[in-house]
């Protein structure tokens, strides 16, 4: 984590008489040399600065982890390639506990006390959706990894950007044209029920509705429910699909009874990898997902056709072919969002180069040179596929995969094309003043 | 409690007020805004103070009122596209209504069971707040736009996003509850809230209506954490469930035991002390929660009762 330098600071309390000669001796310097040089040196050669909103504690560990490292590696990779514009990047890390309200003081601490030139990396939405109001009131561009729609809603502001990974109505929507074609025509809906479900209940059945599929019944379970089985009675002997996207720990139960309630005769199962990020597949209580679909932003397991910059991408993270961490095998990534974070940084890159952004000054240049940017191709910038980005909604759009779970594994059956996911847009963040 | 004469209490809490002034000229930007939301939610701290320190009432569940404030003024914003004060009037009037309603309820109960009540109550309010999600935004929450936080006033208008604006919004706040806190903790009313707190049974027989008292007390208190809550939607802008839940109700305890129970200065001094160690400690770790209650258990061996409190014990008698 780079150094602090605000007040309060106990990392800087304590001065040597050899810190104090240099700084002397420093200050001499720089009094001595030509003002205008020394300023226009510093803005070309210092490194940007990138305030990372990391869950390192709190609901949202797991993946915090896996997003610095991602984002770690990612930086790695930039630096390694000359960096942006010629200037090294540096991450500034700080914990927002996955906690709204200290979220928001965090996008403060990043524009007034680190003074980074943005802020980035957040994924759950309601630290996102919290700390929004403060990077708009601080004018500092906040690139977000969320898959939220909170941003593409417009209900947030022009300073909030989701450049590197797709959003979940979008997601959901992709999805309705295979559930009907090879899994069945009569969905039940199984969903928590707070907003992350709520999106799948409202998302769901118009997009199914379009290909002539219905959902016939949609069971809310309380977040605080620990057991299942009383709710599986309400799902309709007609059913031939149970779509599930139960999220936290009481998932592997919601699993275990639901297969202890079917025994071999279940429905078709579909379900969002949200449930089983940095959970591994083959923990006892899931044998009875063998044979069902799941939806995967970027693939866990490495498959047979992953294109070089895939492997590459993979390879820098450091995730072994199963999708855990090299050489702890039980360390298992959060591989369907983490990709966001390598994605949103070269989108960062491009940006901050097509604006000739030099320093805090340009950041209303980066926010208009972000919305402009309109397509990213398939390669080592964008490994997990090719995208799209519409600068009115600040949001990208994207293929996603399909995966069944076969012999302990997922592999990818089918790859949505990115027309599958695309919505009218519901507002424009560029007819906001900057 | 010694007593001291009104000009020299008053003087030091409008002494703290005018330094908490002064410090809007001279703090860096970030602690400037740091300050503006710990002075909002210290007032969250003292409306539980009221009620936990000079009442004895132990609840656990004044993040309901908190958040009746919350989103009394937001979703008013939001929805209806009221303007803040009104906002803020509406979010001062829910809390209110509610502290009412749950003080008629819970005050039935005592000890334990009131704990235990409210907190059951606190999470009926949270679990609703989700079951409305097409209101409430859920447990993503809503944000107020930066456009529907401006006050005008005359020709005036006072945008509530600028910095200097909203940490003389907050201290505004601050210094209206604390001035009232002081007041009512001094008056008649409110050594009989004391005297309820050391005995209630020789105060009733005294003569005193307790029951009324504790009711009036439940709803004050609930009237000053909503106008916290209400505060704290139209300064920062957003609205969400995680106020609502058992942690807001946990946190301004540990303040008000921080700075000290029954100490008008004390829940001010707890939220300013815990931000800061908060803020400090995970610079450094990611354990910074396991500092924070470190600090906390030696407070509780060595200075039960908190900041001020012990202050008070050992060298300023005569504080409030």
């Amino acid at each position: 984590m780079a150094d602090k330098n605000g007040f309060f600071d106990l990392s800087k309390t304590t001065l040597s008489r050899r810190t104090a000669l240099k700084g002397i001796a420093a200050g001499a310097g720089l009094a001595l040399a030509p003002g205008f040089v020394r300023y226009s040196q510093a803005q070309s050669s210092a490194p940007i600065r990138i305030g990372f909103q990391s869950h390192r504690t709190g609901i949202g560990a797991a993946y915090g982890r896996w997003y610095e490292k991602t984002s770690a590696a990612a930086v790695k990779a930039i630096n390694d390639a000359g960096g942006i514009s010629g200037r090294k990047v540096e991450l500034v890390i700080e914990d927002d506990g996955t906690d709204p309200a200290r979220g928001a003081e965090v996008v403060n601490k990043f524009a007034k006390q680190h003074k980074t030139d943005i802020v980035f990396g957040t994924l759950f939405s309601h630290v996102v959706i919290g700390s929004a109001p403060a990077a708009g009131e601080n004018k500092i561009p906040y690139f977000v990894v969320s898959e939220g729609h909170h941003v593409a809603s417009t209900k947030l502001n022009r300073y909030v950007f989701q450049p590197g990974i797709t959003d979940v109505k979008s997601q959901i929507q992709s999805m309705a044209p295979w559930i009907a074609a090879n899994a069945g025509k009569k969905v039940t809906q199984i969903f928590p029920d707070f907003a992350f479900g709520y999106d799948h209940r409202d998302y769901l059945p118009p997009a199914l509705k379009a290909q002539g599929a219905d959902v016939i019944a949609q069971i809310a379970i309380p977040p605080t429910e620990s057991s299942f089985t009383k709710y599986f009675p309400q799902i309709p002997a007609e059913t031939e699909v149970i779509y599930h996207v139960m999220v936290g720990p009481a998932v592997l139960t919601f699993v275990k009874e639901l297969g202890e309630f079917y025994g071999s005769q279940r429905p078709q199962l579909f379900g969002f990898m949200d449930s089983l990020e940095a959970v591994d597949i083959n923990s006892p209580g899931l044998e009875f997902l063998d044979g069902s679909h799941f939806w995967e932003g970027s693939p866990r397991y490495a498959q047979p056709d992953d294109s070089a910059a895939q492997k590459a991408y993979r390879a820098a993270v450091g995730i072994d072919d199963n999708g855990a961490a090299v050489g702890d095998p039980k360390d298992i990534s959060t591989a369907s969002h983490m990709f966001g974070c390598w994605e949103t940084l070269y989108v960062v890159k491009k940006a901050m180069e097509d604006a000739g952004y030099k320093g805090p000054e340009d950041r209303a240049k980066l926010v208009e040179a972000t919305e402009a940017l309109k397509e990213f191709a398939e390669g080592p910038e964008h490994p997990q596929g090719p995208k799209t980005f519409n600068g009115k909604i600040h949001q990208c759009f994207g293929i996603q995969n399909i995966s069944k779970v076969e012999g302990g594994k997922l592999k990818v059956v089918h790859k949505t094309k990115i027309e599958d996911g695309l919505y009218e847009p519901e507002g424009d963040y560029t007819t906001q003043a900057l | 409690m010694r007593d001291a004469s009104p000009a020299k209490t008053y003087a030091l809490h409008i002494g703290v007020i005018v330094l908490l002034f002064a410090l809007n000229f001279v703090l860096p930007d970030y602690h400037q805004g740091l300050f503006a939301r710990i002075m909002a939610l210290a007032v969250f701290a003292m409306g539980y103070n009221l009620l936990f320190g000079y009442v004895g009432l132990l609840s656990l569940g004044h993040a309901m009122f908190f958040s009746a404030g919350l989103y009394g003024a937001g979703l008013t914003v939001y929805h209806l596209g009221w303007g803040v004060p009104e906002a803020f009037l509406a979010g001062v009037a829910c809390g209110a209504l509610l502290a009412l309603v749950i003080g008629l309820l819970a005050l039935r109960t005592s000890g334990v069971a009131f704990m235990i009540v409210t907190m059951m109550f606190a999470q009926v309010f949270y679990l609703m707040i989700l079951y409305f999600a097409g209101w409430t935004g859920g447990d993503q929450g809503l944000v107020i736009q930066q456009a529907s936080r401006v006050i005008a006033i005359g020709g005036v208008s006072l945008d509530l996003t600028n910095p200097t604006v909203r940490y003389m919004g907050a201290l505004a706040l601050f210094s209206v509850v604390l001035l009232t806190t002081l007041a009512l903790v001094r008056s008649r009313f409110g050594r009989v809230l004391v005297a309820i707190r050391e005995n209630e049974e020789r105060t009733k027989m005294l003569g005193y209506d307790t029951v009324a008292n504790k009711l009036i007390a439940v709803v004050a208190s609930g009237v000053i954490c909503a106008a916290s809550g209400a505060a704290y939607a139209l300064l920062f802008g957003y609205v969400g469930s995680n106020f609502a839940s058992i942690q807001y109700s946990i946190l301004p305890l540990l303040w008000v035991l921080l700075g000290g129970a029954a100490t008008t200065l004390g829940p001010f001094i707890g939220t300013l002390f815990m931000y800061y160690v908060t803020d400090i400690t995970s610079g450094f770790t990611s354990a910074y929660l396991l500092i924070v209650g470190v600090a906390l258990i030696l407070l509780v061996l060595f200075a039960p009762k908190g900041i001020m409190g012990s202050i008070r014990e050992r060298w300023l008698g005569w504080l409030p």
